[in-house]
């Protein structure tokens, strides 16, 4: 495929703007800038033409089968780009007065008045912009929560071995420590080397449950409680509430603070990855140190206010607007039956995969999984010299998105499924019998699996190459 | 898999030769192979000191990264920069593409053989 | 009510069946009653698509869309060419993950690579990522970038757009980094004597971020601003607006280490502050440290070209603990709405913009000095001004709202930052001069 440098020509553009009904301004030679910038040139149809081709080698949910795991790629529902493209929305500037912007306003309570509701917590910020940003912002709350009450010793934030590794990386940012608490037999955290891991330097601990092998927690209440007697507060990453929403509530659970993906759970768009929103929610305790400004409701109507002890931002504004409207929307749409209902339907399709192919892939954690579930190609490898990579790379040729690989890092060869709520049962025995011929096929043809795939516009990619000698952006060629 | 003679073998698999008090450390043809095809290395600065066993770099290879453990106490006397534009080397020749050399004050106590080096790896598999 | 959910009541028995349980609530009974939800969610019943728009255009309707737009501040109007739209909302663009099996993602990877070459092109860097949030956050960890075990403190120019140096603060805070503003001269543009004398007593400068234009609009001195930087041993990071560097100097030809800003201005509309995108671009010797994604060429083993998320193992999934940022997304689709428009307008186009956007912001301050108003800007300014005059800043603004007029921001009692871009008319800038010209003369709007 070209590239877009590689299209149009000397000359090539459109015009789209009318001209200058003011007079020209210049500045100061010092200022101005010498040579042109080597942006495309590129006519409109060119355009068009370039990007209908990148699309056709681009996969979304709409293509086919995408269980990725910890991801949640469910259907994202077309009303909800209807709502985000209101130019009652998208020609609105953020700093408007606030009594132009109370559709705005409005919004942002009305999906926080909800989102109070499935996660048990009692304020939310919308400002952070993605995952990993809230789980940043979250942690910040634990921080400033500890520095009021004049508590410098608190250093260490607990992370079971299974988690994500934005967790930890988040708790760098905040120049923590990390203390890492290994997964018991099944999977889930162990309660005696949490309960030695504990201490006095203890700022709190970051936890998903379920956790990243889909497996829930059943201990939880005991591991919350644990933190909390040693003077720590609890994070739970959100990126798993699509198996619980509706039925379980982490505000329950002993959480004081945690993040959503919209992106996952609330079934906006991934964009080809983001833009997201990572809003964060936490319990009344924290409502002080919360970033940006919070919507307040008054009789005259809504007007924002920066809590007392704010963080700060961590993004310019109030956060990612038309993300948030499409979860509105989203949670509108499904209401007090239809939330549940998604986590069921969820865990239900999880197991049906599950089943499926317990008998040719190693599930390392028995029973009942939750959303997703790991396998493991361990004894395919052992016995055939077939990885998880090779399986994946085999899923390409067989028009599905390969689940997500390599995590967590406490299975070997692991693969982690997510059917998620919005695929068929049709759609999942298609996956399943397509990744069982593709086990089959380890034993009896390993040699095309290291080679696949096979179908694809390109064959695997020298990542050696690009990562020692990274080249980064395209270089324009003179032509003189 | 190659165990020059001359040299010593830590546990974390580096190698050490010291001369009138310099170190010249490296990555073991063992510690290459398991790391895979490596695409970056993260050197110390001279003047750096370190602690025996200390941390003194890590090694990038396309989806993993592995820190490396210095075998000696000392303070960094020069680093082989020809290895930031051209980290293949190791995985190459491993015993040619020293790391760091070092001014020692102190070596690990537990440092082996070429011979207790092989049978160390044989009883780890 | 609708749930998205494809199988039917037997299907999903059917499944159940194959499971092993009787109904698929049962697959929760692991989980502890303490935990569960004891009655319904406190939610309203779920609504019909039509319902759901419905009560979304009422929610639209109380935002007043202001056909007039003077202000800025951070966030810009400028005019989207349809094409942009068009490609967006493209589903397999839209809806698609992040490209880490590139056999079947060329496509995303591909329109990332070049919208790095684009970014690199107007800045003049060597290497850029794949965005980040957006500017402000973008400008955080650029800063925090310039950090390493010998250098620490972070400078910041006083004339800096203060969200962006709100959300420095907040990450330095979090991380227990020193940040130093220096100050502002009196013609609102940085005191560089201050930054000199500052610089030469801290052996432990990290860097100094610079923005030009500056948020009052004022053209800084970036030459003067590096070559102190530099002898100082810290790194130069500029923060720009993306539409400017079409005709002013780029932070590259400047000498620059690094530069960042805010891409909204490419093709992203107001949309009530989000979502936007932040650049980052570097010179090539700090390629290494920058945090998010990057794509990278390459070829298969047949030779063909292939693009691929490379440099990982600076990333989070990767180092965790010891990953300098934690950044896991990009802005992807606003990374390609970027690209989009700046190969929409190209060079020429875009340069048109800025020009265009600088007359009108000239035209608008001549007219509201001849209005009764004063420039307090302090000299030069690219397409924002400030002003001063003895009615409340405040007045002004509303009177300009009652007559569907979005003003200058008021920027104190008496002081407003106003913008101009290339959708603003003479009509339109009559208009707001009128008005004024009637608060000034004691008149009501």
């Amino acid at each position: 495929m070209k590239l877009i440098f590689e299209r149009g020509g000397e000359g090539h553009r459109s015009d789209f703007l009318p001209e200058n009904a003011f007079p020209a301004v210049s500045f100061e030679e010092r200022f101005q800038r010498e040579d042109k910038p080597a942006l495309p040139e590129v006519n409109e149809v060119e355009i068009a033409q370039h990007y209908t081709q990148l699309a056709k080698q681009a996969f979304g949910v709409s293509n086919g089968m995408y269980p990725l795991g910890s991801c949640t790629m469910k259907y994202n529902p077309k009303v909800n780009e209807e709502a985000a493209s209101l130019k009652g929305f998208t020609e609105i500037h953020p700093l408007q007065p606030a009594k132009t912007m109370q559709g705005v306003a409005e919004m942002y309570a009305t999906l926080e008045k909800y989102l109070l509701a499935i996660t048990g917590m009692d304020h939310v910020t919308f400002q952070p912009a993605a995952g990993a940003h809230g789980e940043f912002t979250g942690l910040q709350l634990i921080q400033a929560y500890h520095r009021d009450r004049g508590d410098e010793k608190r250093t260490k934030i607990i992370v079971p071995d299974s988690a994500h590794g934005t967790n930890p990386a988040s708790a760098t940012m905040c120049g923590y420590q990390i203390v890492n608490v290994p997964s018991n037999e099944k999977g889930g955290v162990d309660i005696a080397l949490l309960k030695e891991a504990v201490g006095e330097d203890t700022a709190g601990l970051m936890l998903t449950n379920p956790n990243t092998l889909g497996i829930f927690d059943e201990n939880i209440e005991e591991i919350t409680a644990i933190v909390h007697e040693a003077g720590g507060l609890c994070y739970y990453d959100g990126a798993n509430l699509n198996a619980v929403m509706g039925i379980a509530r982490p505000g329950d659970m002993g959480f004081d603070v945690m993040h959503m993906n919209l992106h996952k759970t609330f079934s906006t768009p991934h964009g080809g990855g983001g833009p997201g929103s990572g809003p964060v929610a936490c319990k009344d305790f924290l409502k002080e140190f919360l970033p940006g400004r919070q919507v307040v409701c008054e009789e005259k109507g809504y007007s924002f206010a920066r809590p007392e002890k704010t963080i700060g931002s961590v993004t310019a504004f109030d956060g990612n607007a038309l993300v948030v409207l499409r979860a509105l929307a989203y949670v509108l749409t499904l209401g007090k039956e239809g939330i549940p209902q998604a986590a069921e339907n969820a865990v239900l399709n999880a197991n049906y995969m599950r089943v499926g192919l317990q008998d040719v892939m190693d599930v390392p954690y028995e029973g009942p999984c939750m959303h997703e579930f790991v396998a493991s190609a361990k004894t395919i490898k052992k016995e055939t010299g077939v990885a998880a990579l090779d399986i994946a790379k085999g899923m390409i040729d067989c028009d599905m998105h390969p689940p997500t690989i390599y995590f967590p890092l406490i299975v070997d060869e692991a693969m982690m499924f997510e059917p998620t709520e919005t695929e068929s049962k049709a759609s999942i025995d298609r996956a399943v019998e397509a990744i069982r011929g593709i086990c089959k096929k380890a034993y009896e043809d390993p040699e095309e699996l290291h080679g696949a795939p096979h179908h694809a516009p390109i064959g695997r990619p020298d990542e050696v190459t690009a990562a020692r000698h990274p080249v980064v952006r395209f270089e324009v060629k003179e032509e003189e | 898999m190659n165990f020059p003679k001359e040299l010593k073998y830590s546990k974390t698999h580096e190698w050490l030769k010291v001369e009138d008090g310099v170190a010249v450390i490296g990555l073991t043809d063992f510690a290459q192979d398991e790391l895979g095809d490596i695409v970056f290395i993260n050197l110390p600065e001279e003047g750096d000191e370190f602690g025996v066993d200390d941390v003194f770099a890590d090694v990038e290879s396309v989806k993993a990264v592995s820190d490396i453990n210095t075998p000696v106490a000392g303070s960094v006397t020069e680093v082989n920069e020809e290895l930031l534009d051209a980290p293949e080397k190791i995985n190459e020749a491993p015993y040619e593409a020293w790391l760091v050399k070092m001014e020692v004050s102190e070596e690990a106590d537990d440092l082996m053989s070429a011979e207790e080096y092989e049978a160390f790896i044989e009883s780890e598999k | 009510m609708g749930d998205y959910i494809v199988n039917t009541a037997r299907e999903q028995q059917q499944m159940c069946q194959a499971i092993g349980v009787e109904k698929p609530s049962d697959l929760f009974n692991g989980l502890p009653e303490d935990v569960r939800l004891s009655g319904p969610l406190d939610l309203p019943a779920g609504k019909s698509e039509a319902e759901v728009l419905s009560l979304i255009e009422d929610m639209a309707d109380k935002n007043q869309i202001f056909r007039t737009c003077f202000r800025g501040a951070g966030a810009y109007r400028h005019y989207i060419p349809a094409i942009v739209r068009n490609v967006t909302a493209k589903d397999e663009f839209k809806t698609a993950y992040t490209p880490y099996q590139p056999e079947m993602s060329q496509g995303i990877l591909q329109s990332i690579f070049e919208y790095q070459t684009m970014i690199c092109e107007m800045t003049g860097m060597d290497v850029s990522n794949a965005s980040l949030y957006d500017g402000a956050s973008a400008a955080a960890e650029a800063v925090m970038m310039c950090r390493d075990r010998k250098r620490k403190t972070i400078y910041v120019s006083e004339s800096v757009n203060p969200r962006m140096r709100e959300v420095i603060m907040t990450y330095a805070t979090a991380a227990g980094a020193k940040v130093e503003t220096v100050a502002m001269g009196k013609d609102n543009t940085t005191d560089l004597e201050s930054l000199s004398a500052l610089l030469a007593e801290d052996k432990e400068a990290a860097c100094f971020l610079l923005q030009q234009p500056n948020y009052f609009g004022r053209l800084e001195e970036p030459a003067v601003a590096e070559k102190i930087v530099h002898e100082a041993g810290a790194k130069f990071i500029m923060a720009c607006d993306p539409i400017s560097l079409a005709v002013l100097k780029s932070p590259g030809a400047y000498g620059a280490d690094a530069a960042v800003g805010e891409g909204q201005p490419l093709g992203l509309p107001l949309g009530a502050g989000g979502p936007y995108i932040g650049f980052l671009a570097a010179k090539q010797d700090m390629m290494r440290k920058l945090p998010g994604r990057i794509v990278g060429e390459t070829t298969d083993h047949d030779g063909n070209r292939a693009y691929v998320l490379t440099l990982q193992a600076r990333e989070q999934h990767i180092r965790r603990e010891k990953a300098s940022s934690n950044v896991c997304s990009n802005e992807a689709l606003c990374a390609l709405t970027a690209s989009v428009y700046m190969a929409a307008m190209g060079a020429d186009g875009m340069a048109q913009v800025a020009n265009m956007s600088v007359s009108a912001a000239h035209a608008l301050r001549d007219a509201l000095v001849a209005a009764g108003m004063e420039d307090v800007t302090g000299g030069e300014f690219f397409n924002e001004f400030v002003t001063e005059s003895k009615v409340p800043a405040k007045e002004i603004e509303q009177a300009c709202m009652k007559e569907g007029i979005l003003s200058g921001l008021p920027v104190g009692d008496d002081r407003m930052l106003w913008c101009a871009t290339e959708v603003n008319t003479p009509a339109e800038v009559e208009r707001v001069a009128g008005i004024v010209k009637k608060l000034m003369e004691g008149g009501a709007a």
